[in-house]
C-alpha cells in the first residue's frame, strides 16, 4: 500500500489526460499542483471531491471520519437518484470532539463502524478521511483493515483529506480507492457480450434513466455505473465488462485507464448531452462491443435507434428555433462539458457569446473552437463582477451556469438556468435535450423579466422630475408666474423683444413664418431666427393658452 | 427541570448540528462591506458557502485561506497574510472577519500574533478592521460561533465611553441571536422605532441577507450595520440581547462601555412579548402604541383558534438551544406536549425546557424518539425531511439550514404578529396533513374498533379531529 503522497503523485502522472500529455517532462514532474490562491479561492476540497464521486453508490454506508463541519455542513446536498436503497442519503459521521483530537479518533472510528453494521448492515462501508484525523495521525487504512476482518464486511478507506488539493483530485483519489479495494473483488452472477461500465456518471436528477431505455432496447447491459445509482456488488464485479464509457472525463479518467490496463476493458470519452453527442456515444459503445466480440448486427440496430431518436428530438426542437433567433447565451460551467453543451445549444438555434474553459483540456478547447468558429469567446476565468457587467450590458440574453454564480444573473434581472450538479431537471440524452430547450424557452419568454427591469415608480417619477426643469414645473401650475416668465425671456437680444410679445403676435395674427413675425414685432430675425422658428413649430394650442 | 443527556454514540447519524466557524462567519455577514474569512482548508469554506446559498438563495461572500497540506504542517501565517492582502486588494472590504477552523486550531496557529505581524508589515492595512474569533469545528455548534463572533466584534470595535460620557437614552443596541431571521430583525426594528427608539442591530443580517436586489454588484456583504455605527454603540442607553447565546456579548458591552443590558430569552409567545413591550415602554417613556394593543388581541385570538390543533400534539423538535427554548416554550404555552427534544450543544437554557429529557444528539435520535413515543408533529431544519417522510409526520421547517423551501429569510417568529403567523402556519400544516392522510372512511372506523393496536398514534389525531368537529 503506497502512501497518500505517492498516490497523489501517481494520479498527477496521468497518461490518459490530454493536458498532462501536452506538458514537458519537467512540468509533468510537478504534477497538477496548481497552488490555490488564499483569499480568492472557490470550490471544494479533496474530501468534497471524493465524497461527491462515491456518494451516489446507493447501498453503501458513507462514514465521514472528522469533526462536524465536514459532514454536518454538507450532507444530503446532491440530487443523485436511486432505484433501490436510500442508505446513501443517511449521513454518518464520527463528529470528533476535542477529547478525540487529543487522544486520537481511531477507537471512536472503530466503534462507529460497528454501530453502523449493527444498525443497517450495509454491503460495505466507505470511510472518508478528513483533514483533522489526518493531522493527528489516525490511520484509517489500518482501522478499516482490522474492521473488515473483524466484521467480515468490506470497509473501504477513502484517503482524501481536504487539504491535499482540489475537488478534482478528490474525485481521482476516490477512483484510486475503488481500484485498490473494490473493483475485481467479486464476480458477477452472469455475463453477456453486451456488458458495459459507465464511469463518472452520477445519475443526477435520475438523468441516466433517460438513456438507459435506449441501451435496454439495444440489449446493452450496464454492468456497473460508477457511481450513479450504483450498488456495491456491481462495482466490485465491474472488471467483467466488455467496454466502458467515460462520461465526465475530468473526474475519473484514472479509473477508466487503469481498468483498461488491468482488465483489458477498452474505453472512450463520451457524453449524452446534446443530440450529436448522444448519437456518437451510442455508436462508439456499439462499435467497442462488436470489436470485443458482440454480434455485428448491434451496429445496424444502433443506427436505426439513433435515426429514430434524432428525428424525434429534432421534430420536438424545431418549433423553438425561430423563437431563439438572435438570442445569445453565456455558458459558465466548470468547463468540463462545455463543448458538449455548446453543440447542444447551437442545435437549438441559440447564439453563444462565450463559454468558460477553466477546467477544459486542450482537446476540449479545440472542439469548442471548431464548434463556435475562430473568434470563439473562451473565458479562462471570469470574476462575478465581469459576468454581471456582461449580462447587465445585455451582451447575453441568458446565462447557463452552476448554482454558485446564479445570483450574478438573477440580480442583474437576467434569465438563468442551472446546468450543474444541483439542478433539478435531467438534461441527458435525446429527451433531456428537448427538456433543456424547453426550459431555456420557458426562462427566456417569461414575462417576469420585463417587469423586473422596469424602473420602480419612484425612480420613474424622479427621472421625469429631473427632465422637467423645476421652474418650468412651477410655472405650469401658476398663470401669473407663467406670464412674468414669458415677459422676462428675451428672444431678440438685439432689439430686446420678449417671448410674450412674439407669442401674442403669432397668436393674434396667425403668423406662420419668421418674416411675418418680423413684420408684426420689433424682432430682427437675424441671430434670433432659430429661436423664432422654434416658437413657430411649438404647439399652437399651448401658445394660445399662454396668450390668454 | 429537564434532564440533559449527552450522546453515547460513536457515530452521529444524520447530524442536526452545524459547525462553529460558519456560525461565526454568519455573524460577520451582518456587517456592511464585510468579508468573512475562514482560516482553514478550502472545503471548510465551500461547504459553508453552499449551505448559506441554499438557505438564503442569495450571493454570499465567504473566503478561505486555502490551507494546503504543506501549509498545515508549516503553519498558516503566509496563507493568512496572502488571503488578507488579496481580499484587501480585490474587494476593498470595510472589515474582514476571520474565523479559525478545526485544521488551524489543531495545528495551533496563533492568529492574534499573525495579525499583529501582518499589520506591522503592511501599513496599508492600518485602518482596516480585522476581527479574529477562535471557532474550532470540534467544539460547540453554530450558535456558539455566532455568539463568540459578536462578543469579539464588541470587544474589538466598540469604542469606550467618550471623555464627556454622554449617552443618548433613545439609542438602543440590539444583539440578536442567530436564530432570528432577517424578517425577525426587520420586525423588531419596526417595533423599537414605534416606541421612538433608535436601534442598532449587531449583527444586522436584515440589511445583507433579506434578498433585495442591489443596484451595483458588490463582492462583499451588500448591507448590514456599518463599522462606524458599531463603534458608537457605547453611547446607547440600553443593550437588548435576544437569546441566551448573546448574554456574553452583552456583558462584554457593559464592561467596556457601561451600557446596561437585558436578555430576552424568548420573543415568541404572548407573555414574552408582554414583557418585551413593557420593557420598551419603560425605557422609552412612551405608552405601548395602539398598533400593538391590536396585535396582542389578534395573537390571543389566534391562540384560541389554533389550540384545537396544536394542543395535545406530541411534538418532536430538534433545534439549536436558543431556538429550541423559544419555540418549545411557545408550543408548550399552546398546550402541546414536548415529547422528543433534541439539541446540538450545551446551554444553560436547555434544562429549563418544559419536558422530561433533552438529548444532545442528532436527527437519528430525534427520529427514533418520535417513533417510539408516537409523535405527531416534527419540527426541525430541512434535514428532517427524510425522517418526516419515513414517519409520515407533518413537518414544520425551522432554523438553519432550510434549503428545500423558499423564504427562509422571511420566516417570522418574534413579536405578537410574528407569533400569530407562526401559530397559524403550524396549525395549518397539521390541518392539511390530517386532510391528506387521516380522512375518516367507513373502513377506518371498522379497523379502528377491531384493531386497537394502532390506537396510540391514530387516536391522538382522531381526538384533535373530534375537537374541531
Amino acid at each position: 500500500m503506497s502512501s497518500l503522497a505517492a498516490t497523489v503523485q501517481n494520479i498527477f502522472d496521468e497518461p490518459g489526460c490530454a493536458k498532462n500529455g501536452s506538458k514537458s517532462e519537467a512540468e509533468r514532474k510537478n504534477g497538477c499542483t496548481k497552488q490555490l490562491q488564499p483569499g480568492s479561492a472557490a470550490g471544494g476540497c479533496a474530501f468534497d471531491g471524493a465524497k461527491v464521486a462515491l456518494q451516489p453508490f446507493t447501498d453503501v454506508a458513507h462514514l465521514v471520519h472528522g469533526p462536524i463541519a465536514c459532514e454536518g455542513n454538507s450532507w444530503d446536498n446532491r440530487g443523485a437518484a436511486s432505484s433501490g436503497s436510500n442508505l446513501w442519503r443517511t449521513s454518518f459521521t464520527t463528529d470528533l470532539s476535542e477529547t478525540d483530537i487529543v487522544f486520537g479518533g481511531e477507537k471512536r472510528l472503530c466503534k462507529a463502524i460497528k454501530e453502523i453494521i449493527d444498525k443497517c448492515d450495509p454491503p460495505a462501508i466507505f470511510v472518508y478521511q478528513t483533514c483533522i484525523p489526518a493531522m493527528i495521525g489516525d490511520d484509517i487504512n489500518a482501522v478499516c483493515k482490522a474492521a473488515s476482518q473483524r466484521f467480515a464486511k468490506p470497509v473501504i478507506p477513502i484517503n482524501s483529506p481536504g487539504f491535499v488539493g482540489s475537488k478534482n483530485l478528490g474525485n481521482k483519489l476516490a477512483g484510486e480507492a475503488l481500484l485498490d479495494y473494490v473493483i475485481g473483488t467479486q464476480e458477477p452472477d452472469y455475463t453477456t457480450p453486451y456488458d458495459i461500465n459507465l464511469i463518472g456518471e452520477y445519475n443526477l436528477s435520475g438523468e441516466l434513466w433517460q438513456v438507459k431505455p435506449l441501451l435496454d432496447e439495444l440489449g446493452i447491459r450496464i454492468l456497473s455505473c460508477i457511481s450513479g445509482d450504483g450498488k456495491y456488488r456491481e462495482v466490485a464485479s465491474s472488471h467483467r465488462a466488455r467496454a466502458a464509457m467515460l462520461v465526465c472525463s475530468k473526474s475519473m479518467i484514472n479509473v477508466a485507464r487503469k481498468m483498461e490496463q488491468r482488465y483489458g476493458i477498452p474505453f472512450f470519452e463520451g457524453a449524452f448531452y446534446g443530440i450529436q453527442d448522444s448519437s456518437e456515444s451510442l455508436r462508439q459503445l456499439a462499435r467497442l462491443l462488436v470489436e470485443r466480440g458482440a454480434p455485428a448486427d448491434l451496429l445496424g440496430r444502433t443506427e436505426s435507434v439513433i435515426a429514430r431518436e434524432e428525428a424525434c428530438a429534432r421534430a420536438a426542437i424545431g418549433p423553438y428555433k425561430p423563437r431563439f433567433e438572435g438570442k445569445k447565451a453565456l455558458l459558465i460551467t466548470g468547463g468540463v462539458k462545455s463543448w458538449s453543451i455548446v453543440a447542444a445549444l447551437q442545435e437549438s438555434g441559440l447564439e453563444l457569446v462565450g463559454t468558460s474553459v477553466k477546467k477544459s483540456t486542450r482537446n476540449d478547447k479545440e472542439r469548442i473552437k471548431e464548434l463556435m468558429g475562430r473568434d470563439a469567446y473562451m473565458i479562462e476565468d471570469m470574476t462575478p463582477r465581469e459576468m454581471y457587467k456582461m449580462l447587465k450590458d445585455a451582451k447575453a440574453d441568458i446565462m447557463l451556469s452552476g448554482g454558485k454564480s446564479q445570483f450574478v444573473a438573477l440580480k442583474a434581472a437576467m434569465p438563468w438556468l442551472d446546468i450543474n450538479q444541483e439542478r433539478c431537471h435531467a438534461y441527458m440524452g435525446y429527451v433531456g435535450m428537448v427538456k433543456l430547450v424547453e426550459e431555456i424557452d420557458k426562462s427566456l419568454s417569461s414575462p417576469m423579466w420585463e417587469q423586473l427591469r422596469r424602473p420602480a415608480p419612484w425612480q420613474a417619477l424622479a427621472k421625469a422630475m429631473e427632465q422637467m426643469q423645476p421652474p418650468v414645473a412651477a410655472i405650469a401650475c401658476d398663470p401669473a408666474l407663467a406670464e412674468t416668465a414669458r415677459r422676462a425671456r428675451k428672444i431678440c437680444v438685439c432689439n430686446t423683444v420678449d417671448l410674450g410679445t412674439i407669442e401674442d403676435a403669432i397668436y393674434a395674427h396667425g403668423l406662420r413664418s419668421v418674416a411675418a413675425v418680423r413684420e408684426h414685432t420689433d424682432a430682427l430675425g437675424g441671430c434670433c431666427r432659430r429661436r423664432i422658428q422654434g416658437i413657430l413649430v411649438s404647439d399652437p394650442s399651448a401658445m394660445g393658452q399662454a396668450a390668454e | 427541570m429537564a434532564i440533559v443527556t449527552a450522546p453515547r454514540k460513536a457515530c452521529a447519524v444524520n447530524p442536526l448540528k452545524m459547525s462553529q466557524p460558519i456560525g461565526g462567519a454568519f455573524a460577520f455577514m451582518g456587517l456592511r462591506g464585510a468579508m468573512p474569512l475562514l482560516h482553514g482548508s478550502q472545503g471548510c469554506t465551500s461547504f459553508g458557502l453552499t449551505l448559506f446559498v441554499r438557505h438564503f438563495k442569495e450571493a454570499v461572500p465567504l473566503q478561505t485561506t486555502a490551507m494546503s497540506e504543506v501549509a498545515t504542517v508549516l503553519g498558516g501565517y503566509e496563507n493568512l497574510e496572502q488571503a488578507i492582502l488579496n481580499i484587501y486588494n480585490r474587494t476593498k472590504p470595510k472589515i474582514i472577519g476571520i474565523c479559525s477552523t478545526g485544521v488551524t486550531e489543531t495545528n495551533g496557529d496563533d492568529v492574534d500574533a499573525y495579525l499583529k505581524l501582518i499589520r506591522s508589515k503592511h501599513l496599508q492595512l492600518a485602518k482596516l478592521p480585522l476581527v479574529y474569533v477562535s471557532t474550532p469545528d470540534f467544539k460547540g455548534a453554530f450558535q456558539d460561533g455566532w455568539g463568540k463572533a459578536v462578543a469579539r466584534i464588541v470587544e474589538v470595535l466598540v469604542e469606550g465611553p467618550g471623555a464627556n460620557g454622554l449617552r443618548d437614552p433613545l439609542k438602543v443596541n440590539v444583539l440578536p441571536g442567530c436564530h432570528l431571521t432577517p424578517g425577525d430583525i426587520d420586525e423588531l426594528r419596526v417595533i423599537l422605532e414605534d416606541f421612538g427608539l433608535c436601534p442598532s442591530f449587531l449583527p444586522d443580517v436584515a440589511g445583507s441577507l433579506d434578498g433585495h436586489i442591489p443596484d451595483e454588484f458588490t463582492p462583499t456583504t451588500i448591507g448590514g450595520i456599518g463599522v462606524d455605527e458599531i463603534e458608537s454603540m457605547g453611547r446607547a442607553g440600553w443593550t437588548i440581547a435576544i437569546g441566551a447565546q448573546m448574554q456574553r456579548a452583552a456583558e462584554v458591552m457593559q464592561v467596556k462601555t457601561g451600557v446596561p443590558f437585558r436578555v430576552f430569552e424568548r420573543l415568541c409567545g404572548l407573555c414574552p412579548n408582554d414583557e418585551f413591550m413593557t420593557f420598551l415602554s419603560e425605557i422609552s417613556g412612551r405608552p405601548i402604541p395602539l398598533k400593538y394593543r391590536r396585535q396582542r388581541g389578534q395573537l390571543a385570538d389566534a391562540m384560541l383558534d389554533a389550540h384545537f390543533h396544536i394542543g395535545g400534539r406530541k411534538v418532536a423538535i430538534g433545534a439549536e438551544p436558543d431556538l429550541l427554548f423559544d419555540l418549545s416554550g411557545m408550543l408548550h404555552d399552546m398546550g402541546a406536549q414536548l415529547t422528543a427534544v433534541v439539541t446540538t450543544t450545551q446551554s444553560e437554557v436547555i434544562e429549563r425546557i418544559k419536558t422530561k429529557e433533552v438529548l444532545i444528539g442528532d436527527l437519528e435520535d430525534l427520529e427514533g424518539l418520535a417513533k417510539t413515543h408516537h409523535c405527531d408533529l416534527l419540527i426541525t431544519h430541512s434535514h428532517g425531511r427524510q425522517a418526516a417522510a419515513r414517519l409520515k409526520l407533518p413537518f414544520y421547517r425551522t432554523g438553519f439550514p432550510m434549503f428545500d423551501r423558499l423564504g427562509a429569510g422571511h420566516q417570522l417568529s418574534v413579536g405578537y404578529r410574528g407569533t400569530r403567523n407562526l401559530i397559524f402556519e403550524i396549525a395549518n400544516l397539521v390541518i392539511a396533513h390530517r386532510e391528506e392522510n387521516d380522512r375518516p372512511t367507513p373502513d377506518k372506523w371498522r379497523t379502528a374498533s377491531e384493531l386497537p393496536r394502532c390506537s396510540g398514534y391514530r387516536s391522538s389525531t382522531g381526538a384533535a379531529g373530534e375537537a374541531i368537529g
